[in-house]
This record gives structure tokens, C-alpha cells and sequence, in this order.
């Protein structure tokens, strides 16, 4: 276990250096810092100060190296365009995205799993083939369309929920929090349905594929013939089975969550991490742009981490190095 | 005479399909007494697992009992509620599968699937159940049971899942294990031994046994008597040493021309030449006709029933008292 453990971080460890590289030449390499940091007026003996100063002129690996550094520090320099450290704005945006990613993975694995349980105990029933047709429209419709209907139709036309924003907040220590007032979790109320519904439908299809999958299996078959009630065969031995794969795949969403809130942000101008990045974009300002980068890797790495070690815990074929084989 | 622990009479099962109806069991009939050993033999395809899938309950929608009725301990048990057969299946009728290595869930620890059946069962505290597992375990032969008890399924080989597997069927003090096929999936080397720990245990308990296999081998050495099967219905069924030493129907008869000694063939029993009929092609008249080296003018046009002959019964026109006479 240990050993197993040591060598996903390792394999972690690596893949952030690759993404700390991309990210660093990016930083490095797109634009030119100086001319981002100081005016048009600055003179050229200016900028080669500022050049020197920043250890520009330094050798690249020597340049990498002082970015790793910082970036362990969680100094990843200036915003060009709001002249803020780069640390100081993703942390004051973060827990707007990080609120709304898990509202939304939370939403997606509770009805994902019950309907997708549902659908596989009561394959022939009116309620089975509708949670399958509107699956099929959760993941054919693309995020922004569904965030703009329902904005259309709660926010605009019922007017029940607001459309942009996220309502009075709560501040915490650093942590900003919309969860502890009445107008705070109406917003997120909209924008937490629509970025849930790509995963909701995937996690329910999967859950249903994988709960009749096991439903056949000899060891159900085996468990009815010793008599054990549905509800222990159905959740008990069937449901725990399909977990595997579902808790591989929701972990792996929700990096995807915290990813794809970019749109969900957009759309409902939710002042998250990935709306940030849009507007960074937007100006080339490198240095969010570079840490954003490094951010999102950062959190897939982390889940997959923790999935791997889940599925561990979860699977015990997976504890035993070799099987200890009777004879 | 004592009660039969179980009888079985007319039993038809037929699955509804595009292409009509087809019958995986035709009027099947046997009792099998306190503590005895039936063996059901026949080639893959027959029925047998059917027949065992009718008698616990446990066919799989759209298949469904058509007709006859089955009884246990003189009760019907073909038409009670599925609550009500839930409390049979593992206390009443116990059953054992092929494939101990996908018998068990691969995410339960032996002891865990072991309590909660016999909880499920027996009012028994846990820590009873546990005791009675440790025996169980202790029983069918695993060695250093209180400790492998907390070992998970995949730290067993097969032939050490097999006795689990036994051990699980057993737990709750069935009157009846049905045993479909419990040594196919082994190690010949294995073979006899679980069959001798399956007997040996359920002869302690007094359970009678319904021993599926397609290796006569096996049901010479264990069964008192045995039911031959052929494409849905029974052929011939009697005692064991009158079946095996003079058997009478045609396809019986084939079969004992091919008695190996105690190995895995599987096509073992296909040395009669030709091979079953698909259910969707069985012949009018006798299902074994166009095999059979003894036919003659009514196999094709009556289907024969499986009637007394001696001290057994046969469904074979060769021994009809009109045709005998005639
Ligand atoms: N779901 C099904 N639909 C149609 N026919 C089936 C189905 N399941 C089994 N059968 C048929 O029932 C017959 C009996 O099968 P089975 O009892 O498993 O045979 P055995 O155990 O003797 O090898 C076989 O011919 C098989 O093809
Ligand atoms: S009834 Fe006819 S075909 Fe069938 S087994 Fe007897 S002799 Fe052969
Ligand atoms: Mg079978």
C-alpha cells in the first residue's frame, strides 16, 4: 500500500514538472514580460534593468528553476492586467469556483447514481425510459444552450431565481462563502444544475450500464439462491460492485467540473477561477493565464490521487500484492 | 412410504421468443427422498440447470414455469409469493453453482458473505454466526479456518471457493442442495474431493442432494439414483447400479458405451453420433430419433413418456406393453 502510494506521488510529481515546463514557457516565452510590466515610455536602458532584475538574462534552466520554486512558494508574479499577485487573485476567486464545482459533482453523484440505480431495477417501466431520453438530451445539449434556457426560463420568465452573480456573501477567515445566505444559494441554484447535468448523465448511464452488468453476474445469482432479501442483493452486494468504475469516473469528472465551469462561469457571470482565466485570455495576462494552467493540473492530479487510493480501500483485490493462494 | 423432500411433476418451462415458444423443460417429473442422492445427467443443453433454476425460483424473465407443479415437503412452491421464497431458497433448498470462482462476491471477506446468510436464516447473534461459519469452514475443509475466515475470495484457489461456496449453501441446514455442476470448473485433481466433502457433509446433515453433471463417472460414484435428460425431457430414471448396469433407453445405453474414468472430457457425452436437437428443431415423435439406433415406424410420429419399466422409468416405445405385445 505504501509502496503504491510512493509511486503515484512520484508519477504526480512528474507530471506537474511537465505542466510546470509548459506553463513556464509559456510565462516566459509568449509576449515579453517587460513590455507587459512597464509603460510604452519606459526607455531601453529601463528595461534592460528591469531585464536584469528579473533574472531574465539568466540561463533558462536556471530562470525554470526559480519558477518552480516560487510557484512552491504560490508565487506565480504580477496580473499585467490588474497588477494584483497572481496567488492573491485565484485564491479570493477560488472558493466561488470551488463551491460551485462540488454543488454541482455532489448533484450530479447523488441523482446520477439514483436514477442510474432506478433505471437498472425497473429497466421496463414509463419513469426508466423517461430518465434515458432526458439523459440523452443532458449529453447532447451543450453546457452554455442548457445555461441559457434555464436562464430563460426560472430567471427571466418565472423570474424564481436570479441569473448572474453570486448573491450576498459571507467572508470566513479568507474563504468567501455564498452557502450562508437566503440570496447567495438561490444563485447558485442555476448554475450548479447546469454543470451538473453533463455529469449527472454520464454518471447515471454508467451506473445503469454497470448495475446490469453486475446484476448478471453468478455471484448475484449466487447471492438470491442463498435467500438474502432484494435490498441487501440490490445495494448491499449489487450496488457496492458497480462502485468501482463510478467512483473512478465521478473523481475524474469533478476535475473536469472545476475545468468546464469556465462556460458555466461565463454564462451566468460567476466570479470563479474560470471566468478569471476568460478574461485573462482576453488580454494575454500571462501570468494568471501560467498559473491557471499550473491550477487545474494541480487539482487532477490531486483527484486521481485520491481515486486511486479510494479504489483501493474500496476493492481488496487491489490490497494483496499477489494473491496469498490457498491450496 | 416417507414423504419426498421434494417432487417435481409436469414441470414445463418456456422461454417466449421472436420465433415462437420454445420448452427448455417438457413435462419433466422425479422426487427425490430424504437424504438421497439424485444425480441429472445429460448433454449441455438439455435442461438441467433449468430444472434446477424452476426449483428454487429462480428463472430468468421471460422465462417462466408453463405448467406442473413443484413440491416441497408436499407444498407447492412453484406459486408462493416471492417474500415467502426468499425464506426457502437458503434454508430450505440449498444451491451450489459451477464457477466457484465468480460464486462469490469479489468484494466481501468470506466471513462477511458466511453472517450475513446465516443471519439472513437463523436468529443468531453475530458473533454465533461467526462461531457457526469458523465450523462450516472448519468442516468443508479449509484449513486454519478462524483465521482464512477473514480472507477475501480471491485469496482462495478454486477448489478452496468451491468448499466456501458448499459451506455458504449448507450454512442455514438446507433439507436439499442442488448442485449444478460443482466440480466442471476444477482441477481434475480437486474434483472428487469436493464431491466427497459435499456428500460427506450432507449426509451428516441428512440434506438430499439433486447432483447436476454430464460426467456419469461421478454419478456412479455418488448418486443412489439418477435421471437421464435429453432435450427438455427425462429418458430414463431409477436406481443408480440397475441404470449403469442395464440401462434400457437407447440414449442411457449410448451413454454407458462411453463411461470414462474420473476426467474432464467435456464432450464425453457426445460420443453417441449426431448431437441434440435445438430447441427451436426438436423432431416430431421421439426427440432422440434421429440418433437413435434402435428406431422404428411410431418414434416418428408419437413422443413417448417416461413409463414404469421395472424398477425405474423409461420414455422409450421399445418398452410400451402394447408395442411389446404386438
Ligand atoms: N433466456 C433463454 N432464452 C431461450 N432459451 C434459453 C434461455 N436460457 C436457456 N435457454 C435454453 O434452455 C435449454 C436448457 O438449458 P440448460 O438448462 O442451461 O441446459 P443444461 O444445464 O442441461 O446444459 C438450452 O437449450 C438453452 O438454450
Ligand atoms: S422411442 Fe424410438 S427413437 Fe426414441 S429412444 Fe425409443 S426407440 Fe429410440
Ligand atoms: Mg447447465
Amino acid at each position: 500500500m505504501l509502496a503504491f502510494i510512493l509511486r503515484r506521488l512520484g508519477q504526480s510529481v512528474l507530471v506537474m514538472l511537465v505542466v510546470a515546463l509548459i506553463a513556464f514557457i509559456m510565462f516566459r516565452y509568449v509576449g515579453d514580460p517587460i513590455a507587459s510590466m512597464v509603460g510604452q515610455e519606459a526607455s531601453s536602458a529601463d528595461r534592460e534593468a528591469l531585464r536584469q532584475q528579473l533574472g531574465l538574462n539568466d540561463p533558462f534552466y536556471e530562470q525554470f528553476f526559480r519558477f518552480i520554486t516560487n510557484a512552491l512558494q504560490g508565487q506565480f508574479g504580477i496580473s499585467y492586467r490588474l497588477q494584483q499577485p497572481v496567488t492573491e487573485l485565484i485564491l479570493s476567486r477560488l472558493p466561488a469556483t470551488i463551491e460551485l464545482a462540488f454543488t454541482s459533482a455532489l448533484l450530479a453523484l447523488v441523482f446520477g447514481v439514483g436514477f442510474g440505480v432506478f433505471a437498472a431495477l425497473r429497466p421496463k417501466t414509463i419513469s426508466t425510459a423517461a430518465i434515458m431520453t432526458g439523459s440523452l438530451i443532458g449529453v447532447s445539449l451543450p453546457t452554455f444552450l442548457i445555461g441559457i434556457a434555464l436562464i430563460y426560463v426560472f430567471a427571466v420568465e418565472l423570474q424564481w431565481l436570479p441569473s448572474f452573480g453570486r448573491g450576498q456573501t459571507v467572508q470566513i477567515g479568507w474563504w468567501r462563502t455564498g452557502l450562508l445566505t437566503e440570496s447567495g444559494l438561490r444563485s447558485l441554484i442555476l448554475p450548479a444544475i447546469t454543470l451538473s447535468l453533463f455529469q449527472m448523465t454520464l454518471i447515471m448511464r454508467l451506473v445503469r450500464a454497470e448495475m446490469l452488468e453486475v446484476l448478471r453476474t453468478d455471484y448475484i445469482k449466487f447471492a438470491k439462491a442463498r435467500g438474502l432479501s432484494s435490498r441487501a442483493i440490490n445495494f448491499g452486494h449489487a450496488l457496492k460492485n458497480t462502485l468501482v468504475p463510478v467512483i473512478t469516473i465521478t473523481g475524474l469528472q469533478l476535475g473536469s467540473v472545476i475545468a468546464f465551469a469556465i462556460i458555466t462561469e461565463t454564462v451566468f457571470q460567476w466570479p470563479g477561477v474560470g471566468s478569471l482565466f476568460i478574461n485573462s485570455v482576453a488580454v494575454v495576462d500571462v501570468p494568471v493565464m501560467a498559473a491557471y494552467l499550473m491550477f487545474i493540473a494541480f487539482v487532477f492530479v490531486v483527484i486521481n490521487l485520491t481515486v486511486d487510493i479510494l479504489y483501493y480501500v474500496v476493492d481488496p483485490r487491489l490490497r494483496v500484492s499477489g494473491p496469498a493462494r490457498g491450496h | 412410504m416417507t414423504q419426498p423432500v421434494l417432487s417435481v411433476e409436469g414441470l414445463t418451462v418456456q422461454f417466449p421468443t421472436r420465433r415462437g415458444i420454445l420448452t427448455a423443460v417438457d413435462d419433466v417429473s422425479f422426487a427425490i427422498n430424504p437424504g438421497e442422492v439424485l444425480g441429472v445427467v445429460g448433454e449441455s443443453g438439455a435442461g438441467k440447470s433449468m430444472t434446477g433454476s424452476a426449483i428454487i425460483g429462480l428463472i430468468e424473465p421471460p422465462g417462466r414455469i408453463a405448467a406442473g407443479e413443484i413440491k416441497l415437503h408436499g407444498e407447492r412452491i412453484d406459486n408462493v409469493s416471492s417474500d415467502r421464497m426468499r425464506k426457502i431458497r437458503g434454508r430450505k433448498i440449498g444451491m451450489i453453482f459451477q464457477d466457484p470462482l465468480t460464486s462469490l462476491n469479489p468484494l466481501y471477506t468470506i466471513a462477511e458473505q458466511l453472517i450475513e446468510t446465516i443471519r439472513r436464516h437463523l436468529p443468531l447473534s453475530h458473533a454465533d454466526a461467526r462461531k457457526r461459519a469458523i465450523a462450516l469452514l472448519d468442516d468443508v475443509g479449509i484449513p486454519d479456518a478462524a483465521r482464512r475466515i477473514d480472507d477475501y475470495p480471491h485469496q482462495f484457489s478454486g477448489g478452496m471457493r468451491q468448499r466456501v461456496v458448499i459451506a455458504l449453501a449448507l450454512c442455514a441446514d438446507p433439507d436439499l442442495v442442488i448442485a449444478d455442476e460443482p466440480t466442471t470448473a476444477l482441477d481434475v485433481s480437486v474434483q472428487a474431493q469436493i464431491i466427497d466433502v459435499m456428500k460427506r457433509l450432507c449426509a451428516d446433515r441428512g440434506a438430499a442432494i439433486m447432483l447436476i453433471t454430464h460426467d456419469m463417472g461421478v454419478i456412479a460414484e455418488t448418486a443412489d439414483r439418477v435421471a437421464v435428460m435429453y432435450a427438455g425431457r427425462v429418458a430414463e430414471i431409477g436406481p443408480v447400479e440397475k441404470v449403469i448396469r442395464s440401462a434400457a433407453h437407447p440414449y442411457t445405453q449410448g451413454l454407458m458405451g462411453s463411461i470414462p474414468t474420473l476426467s474432464t472430457d467435456e464432450d464425453r457425452l457426445t460420443q453417441i453420433p449426431g448431437a441434440m436437437p435445438r430447441l427451436s428443431a426438436i423432431p416430431a415423435g421421439c426427440a432422440f430419433n434421429p440418433r437413435c439406433p434402435k428406431v422404428f415406424d411410431r418414434c416418428y410420429h408419437d413422443r413417448p413418456d417416461p413409463l414404469p419399466h421395472e424398477d425405474r422409468r423409461v420414455a422409450c416405445w421399445l418398452y410400451d406393453k402394447a408395442e411389446a405385445e404386438a
